[in-house]
């Protein structure tokens, strides 16, 4: 039993780890007043360049570092169209979702029934066989590891640093950052740039860690869900992890019915995480006070110094 | 040194309005010669197959105006939406959900030899399409619930439940076991317009849509209210236009659009249920509506424009040995190029010069 629920835990934590890596950097990009609806298509893009880069390098690493670049060079065109040029913010967001599931089955059709060699769990000598402890402190994947450093790493940036609370500054208020001296353009660049790594880092987890492959369309929605969880976290870092972790563990009931012999078609449970993102969203955007404290101010509309 | 600088036009230009589209359009013919190119084929002959041959043949002809009548209806339902900035992104759901209501329909009646069978499928669909589009429109005006992450979610959920019915209760009990409903009978389906050709009436269908659409927009008070309350959300508060009213009105013509669309698949080229019943015709149709301009006549040609694009995607994966995934890739560049090359109705570029020692003494 006790085991068992070790098990669960650890594929909870796997399952929700995609969706860290792309809620964060949705956050952080949010957080600057950017809406970048393309996070599907980023991850999507990050999860090929990453499959590819590793099979043909024989490094997985390089393909992890592959997957963010590819992630991030994606969401610079969604920049360039919206900040640079003005263009409406979900239009191009969707626009860009469409192009990286285009884009990303075009250039990974070579690589559709390739075999890979997974990333594979930290095995410092002897510290997983420490009974319990053992396997839910070290027996994870790196890249698990590395979400959590992420989290912590974005939750300093916001709450202690200065240049976090300039992105905030100019995710609040870009006409009184503008009037202060700060590029408000330069600082959304970055934010943008940064969530497309961020989405491309969880599109390369998903095809070397999760499901070591690569599928057209693999992501099946994860983007959009990440999407949903900025909102249900109300722009804030811990409660993105909480949700992942949430979400991670709906997909996994889906596999956790089957092993139990549940007689039920496996449409039903398949549903259960988009149904379960529709219910969260309607129950937490309920409380309009609380969104609207929370929202970035700017979110979603263009800046133009000129007006 | 020279600087290039976007400066706000006082008005937008309808000119760069209309040029646009052109220009996002000569782009992806533009990006197809380089692409084809790399991979090694001659580009020309390439194009010529992507972009001529899919209109060589009567049939060819029928092809494309078959597959531009969903696209069509989508679009001209979702750009009232869009009009009022109401985002639902959901056709492809909407449409699978008309497609299921309808085909429902059309096997509940397969003995019957009424006439109405087939004017029934439709109205049921369109209400299928509707009633699917109205949960993220009850979530939004009740909850505040963000409509762009409902009607997605709404999409896979759409899919599963037409997989789980194909699979099991409405599987044909003689189709060898294949994931598939029984083919429906005459009655319950669309007659063939042109012979020679596999384009049906449900063409008239999205005509009438793309009419329906303008009369609404262009001619109706509630037509005009959604486009203040797109262009202007505060003054249409303001002037006393009921933003609820606006989300329903976007959601369910959205939804009556997308719902027709599947009724005319599912009784035209298909004739049967089947788990995938649309290539992304609606995701196809978002596209579709902003190259349109969100107007009726211009989703009608960027309708057939789209078609163009499913149809020389397969073409090139037939005679190029070419993935037909590449139609997706030049969708999202088409809209990309859109967007981008927007932003000259309300900019103009303005070359600054630094002033020289001239002109500052």
């Amino acid at each position: 039993m006790m085991d068992h629920a070790i098990t669960l835990l650890l594929l909870t934590l796997a399952a929700g780890t995609p969706l860290v890596f792309a809620a964060l950097g949705e956050l952080v990009t949010e957080k600057s007043g950017v809406l970048n609806l393309g996070v599907e298509g980023m991850m999507l893009v990050g999860a090929v360049v990453a499959f590819i880069v590793a099979t043909t390098s024989q490094s997985p690493w390089l393909g992890v570092a592959a997957g963010m670049a590819g992630g991030a060079a994606l969401s610079l065109v969604f920049a360039i169209v919206t900040l640079s040029l003005h263009a409406n913010q979900v239009a191009s967001g969707l626009a860009l979702s469409l192009f990286g599931i285009g884009l990303s089955a075009f250039i990974g059709l070579d690589y559709v029934s390739v075999i890979i060699e997974p990333i594979r769990p930290l095995t410092v000598h002897g510290l997983p066989d420490i009974p319990v402890v053992g396997v839910l402190l070290f027996g994870h994947n790196p890249l698990v590891y590395l979400s959590l450093a992420l989290f912590a790493a974005i939750q300093w940036f916001l709450s202690r640093t200065r240049a976090g609370l300039v992105l905030r500054a100019v995710g609040e208020s870009p006409q009184s950052a503008h009037a202060i001296g700060i590029s408000v353009v330069r600082i959304r660049y970055l934010a943008v740039l940064f969530g497309g790594a961020c989405a491309g880092l969880g599109g390369a987890y998903l095809s070397l860690v999760y499901s070591p492959s690569w599928a057209e369309g693999m992501t099946s929605g994860r983007g959009w869900i990440a999407l949903a969880l900025v909102v249900f976290a109300n722009w804030k870092p811990w409660r993105v992890l909480a949700g992942a972790y949430l979400f991670g563990g709906v997909t996994l009931a889906q596999f956790q019915a089957q092993g139990m012999g549940v007689e039920l078609p496996s449409q039903y449970l398949a549903m259960l995480p988009y149904i379960a993102t529709i219910v969260v969203l309607a129950i937490i955007s309920r409380n309009a006070a609380v969104i609207k404290q929370n929202a970035p101010a700017s979110l979603g509309r263009p800046f133009h110094p000129e007006g | 040194m020279m600087r290039i600088r976007l400066e706000p036009r006082a008005e937008p230009s309808r000119f760069a309005g209309w040029l646009s589209p052109m220009v996002a359009a000569v782009a992806v013919v533009l990006i197809g010669l380089v692409l084809f190119s790399l991979m090694g084929r001659n580009p020309w002959h390439a194009l010529y197959v992507f972009f001529i041959e899919p209109m060589n043949t009567l049939y060819d002809a029928g092809e494309l105006v078959l597959k531009a009548s969903p696209i069509m209806l989508c679009a001209v339902g979702l750009s009232i939406g869009y009009r009022a900035n109401v985002w639902n992104i959901g056709a492809e759901g909407q449409l699978i959900m008309g497609a299921i209501a309808g085909g429902g329909v059309a096997l509940a009646f397969h003995d019957s030899d009424s006439r109405w069978v087939l004017p029934a499928m439709f109205v049921v669909g369109a209400a299928g399409g509707m009633a699917w589009a109205a949960i993220p429109a009850f979530l939004r005006t009740r909850c505040n619930t963000n409509e762009i992450l409902v009607s997605l979610m709404l999409v896979y959920v759409a899919s599963l439940i037409l997989s789980l019915l194909v699979h099991g209760a409405w599987r044909d009990p003689e189709g060898f076991n294949f994931p598939q409903s029984k083919m429906f009978a005459e009655t319950a389906l669309l007659p063939i317009l042109v012979a020679g050709t596999r384009l049906n009436v449900g063409l008239f269908i999205a005509l009438a849509a793309v009419a329906a659409g303008w009369l609404f927009m262009q001619r109706s008070l509630a037509g005009f209210q959604m486009r203040v309350a797109g262009l202007a959300p505060a003054a249409a508060s303001y002037a006393g236009i009921s933003s609820s009213r606006t989300v329903w009105i976007g959601m369910l013509a959205g939804g009556a659009c997308a719902g027709l669309a599947g009724v005319g698949e599912v009784a035209g080229p298909i004739g049967q249920l089947l788990p995938v019943v649309s290539p992304g015709y609606g995701f196809a149709a978002i596209i579709v509506a902003f190259v349109g301009r969100l107007h009726p006549v211009g989703i009608f040609f960027a309708s057939l424009l789209m078609s163009l694009l499913y149809l020389g995607g397969e073409a090139a994966q037939m005679h190029l040995a070419l993935p037909s995934s590449v139609t997706g890739l030049f969708q999202g560049t088409l809209l990309l190029f859109l967007l981008a090359t927007d932003v000259f109705i309300r900019f103009r570029l303005r070359i600054v010069r630094p002033p020289t020692a001239a002109t500052a003494a």
